[in-house]
């Protein structure tokens, strides 16, 4: 029997190379910017479906993370944004690694606190991290990100720091701790690039041809929940709507032409500075 | 307790009483369908339809279905069992191995047995998917692999056989079924190189009847599809309950992936009867056919759906065909006398294989295969169905799938050495639709993948109609003879569809997944809808 309908993809595209990530925090800054700067390098095009490397990073910032940093490169002579591990050189490795931990160090066993599934998906993001693309272009003056992130940058007027600024952006309080520098500096300058999942804007219309944006915060078959541009929370009937679409752009401009080379290194550190509290 | 509380427990074990006929004989079940008020196997008949001919419920009147009653579950686990209703008394599994009787009008406890598994580690969940029942005798398996049978009157146990080591990956998640004077069970660990076995324990003694491996040993067929000594840990484990065709005295069972799951190279060859369903004499086990969905799979493509049989007219002639939805994103009819192919066709997007050569062995795509860097496949890894219940309605002649559409996975294999009792998958798949079968914000575009009711025609394989949700599904389906569908999602409603249609009828939102097939029975003239949704299991009827 011959099959119709099906779907395979393009050459090239069957096999997902390590260059992928699943897009950075959108930073949201309204305002204008004048300065120019020439364009850092980036990212290469990932080819991983949006949320597809979620699983792993979402234990990776929560078990890694707060020893190793969400670079992977807090711990002397580890270095996951570069592969460089200690004593591991294989998938097997870093597997039997996470596990057992490593004794005489900091490093605790997880063999009792994830399953082999999580802990597999770890690795895989461990190969991830080591595959894409490094740290930010260079180092900043966090004191002075901050100065433009609540000045100039006007950041606040859609992203919030802890009890400040807007609620409608993807909240940066704890950003340095889930996002890399890299990814960071990406969404500054390129934040249609990859806007994460739970960082989708949608638009309904109602019956009424009343139209109303937000950020989507959940949607099932027949209703959709979100946080509209005066950060009410909202909740439709789809039979009720006219119109219902994401918004394909980020609500973010770019800021490639903004800053100069200095500014954009001291936003970025500054971001990375924002971090999870330490637990007592 | 109170007085008042246990008044009524007597009241009502007593109207249970004057009620209940004779025992459960096999004949009963053969002929359930003779008394559609009763639910006697897992999907409700021995031929898999999980179809009622109750028909109080209808398209017009669903409408007025309300709430009457409860069950919080204990368990924190997944409540995946179809309870089972024998004259008004329901009798199910809280997960993992507690078997509860309910008066099904009132959802009272008339009694409880909680059995303690000893150590075991079922890949996916400490979880029970339902009970078979014989004369006054329940049936369970359980999670650190044996057989249990149970008083059905006061849940006292009566025997206990192992099965199987625990401690080598086995377990046994699925509802046991009955044939004539057998239990019939198989066991799961595919995520654990077992060697996979569906076996007949004498109903009442709980002495092994027969045993069929599911990987062939030394000179048996078969045995040449492995390599080495790979057969020894080769999986192909049993999760879902089987079907059985008493014209034939033949019981169909569905046999899950291969171990190690992802990488495919330390076994080369066929691996017989892995992704495969068998057909067993049901006195001997001995395997009269089989037909093997996914050769040599390295995608996890467990073929474990429960095997649908029905008589349908197949281009003019009158056939028995099994109708099946398979994990592969396949759909395929096949004659059940032979195993003879019929057709294969996809019912979601397929990259691994392009189609079928003339025996109906499919055509891999190249390159569409676990790799090292991992590869992009459809479907998923979650697969396009899975062990979610479909539904035959002979009223409407429509196969009904819950389905995972445009759901992909990359597919990564990695070096794996095996280790009795670890798990012995060999890499891992990645996909975007998150592992996790709590109510969790969903921000997925269509694009990413959507579960599905989708009806086909099983002349053709083609699509009737579909009723699209916005998250994936993990429930069952049930029809009935009024042209009634129930199912529901990992969103958490329960809802009815016109089954001609597909247009959604009646709905309720239960507020957590539904990881269960909906069943229906009828007390006193009454006819009930039930259903699991998070720890619940939740019952329906008209509005009186």
């Amino acid at each position: 029997m011959i099959v119709d309908s099906k779907r395979t993809l393009p050459e090239g595209k069957n096999n997902i190379v390590n260059h992928r990530w699943i897009g950075g925090a959108s930073m949201w800054v309204i305002g204008p910017c004048v300065l120019v700067l020439a364009a850092s390098p980036l990212l290469v095009a990932w080819q991983n479906h949006p949320g597809e490397s979620e699983d792993g990073k979402r234990l990776f910032i929560a078990n890694c993370a707060p020893c190793h940093g969400a670079d992977g490169d807090a711990i002397a002579g580890v270095d996951f944004g570069h592969g460089k591990f200690r004593r591991a050189s294989t998938d097997n490795d870093i597997i039997e690694i996470i596990k057992a931990g490593v004794p005489g160090t900091g490093m605790p066993a997880f063999s009792n606190e994830l399953s082999e599934v999580e802990i597999r998906m770890l690795t895989s993001y461990l190969r991830f991290l080591a595959g894409s693309a490094q740290s930010a272009s260079a180092p900043g003056d966090a004191a002075g990100g901050k100065t433009i992130f609540e000045g100039k940058g006007k950041c606040l007027d859609c992203h919030r720091v802890k009890d400040r600024g807007s609620r409608l952006g993807p909240d940066l309080t704890e950003i340095g701790s889930v996002r890399r520098s890299v990814e960071l500096e990406r969404s500054i300058l390129e934040p249609d690039a990859e806007i994460l999942p739970q960082n989708r804007f949608v638009r309904v219309v109602t019956r009424d041809d009343v139209t109303i944006t937000g950020r989507l915060l959940n949607q099932d078959t027949f209703t959709v929940q979100l946080m509209d541009s005066r950060e009410r929370l909202r909740s439709f009937e789809r039979s009720d709507l006219k119109e219902y679409v994401f918004v394909d752009k980020s609500p973010m401009p770019s800021y490639q032409s903004k800053f100069d080379p200095r500014e954009l290194a001291d936003l970025v550190s500054y971001l990375v500075s924002l971090k999870k509290p330490e637990k007592n | 307790m109170n007085t008042h509380v246990l008044l009524l427990i007597i009241a009502a074990s007593f109207s249970c009483v004057q009620t209940s006929r004779a025992q459960i004989s096999f004949d009963r079940i053969l002929d359930a369908n003779k008394e559609p008020e009763n639910w006697l196997t897992y999907s409700g008949t021995i031929l898999g339809q999980r179809h009622s001919l109750l028909n109080q419920i209808t398209p017009a009147n669903v409408k007025s279905l309300e709430l009457q009653w409860i069950y919080q579950a204990r368990s924190l686990q997944k409540f995946e069992a179809t309870p089972l209703v024998v004259d008004g008394v329901m009798y199910t599994v809280q997960a993992p191995n507690d078997v509860i009787a309910l008066d099904a009008t009132t959802g009272r406890i008339f009694w409880t047995y909680s059995y303690n598994p000893g150590r075991a580690h079922p890949c996916c969940g400490r979880v029970n998917r339902g009970l078979a029942i014989l004369g006054d005798t329940l049936f369970m398996g359980t999670i650190d692999a044996h057989l249990l049978a149970i008083d059905a009157k006061n849940g006292r146990p009566l025997w206990n056989t192992m099965v199987a080591r625990a401690k080598s990956g086995y377990a046994i998640t699925h509802a046991p079924l009955v044939l004539k004077d057998k239990v019939i069970i198989g066991t799961a660990g595919g995520e654990y190189g077992i060697r996979g076995f569906i076996a007949a324990y004498d109903a009442h003694t709980g002495k092994e009847a027969w045993r069929f491996y599911t990987i062939p040993g030394p000179g048996e067929p078969g045995h040449e599809t492995w390599e080495g000594d790979s057969w020894q840990i080769g999986g192909g484990p049993v999760w879902m309950t089987g079907s059985y065709d008493p014209t034939l005295n033949l019981t169909y069972w569905g046999v899950g992936n291969p171990s190690p799951d992802w990488n495919a190279d330390v076994r080369p060859g066929d691996n017989l009867y892995s992704d495969s369903v068998v057909a067993l004499d049901a006195d001997t086990g001995k395997l009269k056919w089989y037909y093997q969905f996914t050769p040599h799979d390295d995608l996890d493509f467990d073929s474990v759906q429960v095997p649908v049989l029905t008589d349908i007219a197949w281009h003019g002639q009158k056939r028995k065909v099994i109708l099946w939805a398979n994990r592969n994103g396949f759909f395929y009819v096949l004659d059940r006398q032979t195993g003879q192919f019929l057709l294969g066709k996809p019912f979601v997007e397929v990259t691994w294989a392009s189609g079928f050569d003339q025996k109906g062995r499919p055509v891999r795509v190249s390159g569409q295969t676990s790799s090292a860097e991992g590869t992009r496949i459809y479907p998923g890894n979650p697969g396009a169905t899975s062990w979610y219940s479909p539904s035959y309605s002979p009223h409407t002649g429509l196969f009904y799938i819950p389905a995972w559409a445009n759901s992909s996975s990359v597919f990564v294999k990695v070096p794996v050495e095996y280790k009795e009792g670890r798990e012995f998958a060999a890499g891992m798949a990645r996909s975007s639709i998150p592992f996790d079968w709590s109510p969790t914000p969903n921000f997925r575009k269509e694009d990413e993948g959507y579960g599905a009711v989708r009806a086909l025609d099983p002349q053709s394989g083609e699509r009737k109609w579909e009723f699209k949700m916005t998250d994936v599904t993990e429930a069952g389906i049930l029809t009935t003879a009024s042209d009634l569908l129930f199912s529901g999602g990992r969103e958490g409603y329960f809802y009815a569809l016109d089954a001609r249609s597909g247009a959604l009828l009646w709905k309720t939102s239960l507020g957590a997944a539904v990881i269960s097939g909906p069943m229906t029975y009828s007390v006193g003239g009454k006819q009930y809808v039930a259903v699991n949704a998070g720890n619940c299991l939740f019952t329906f009827a008209l509005r009186q």
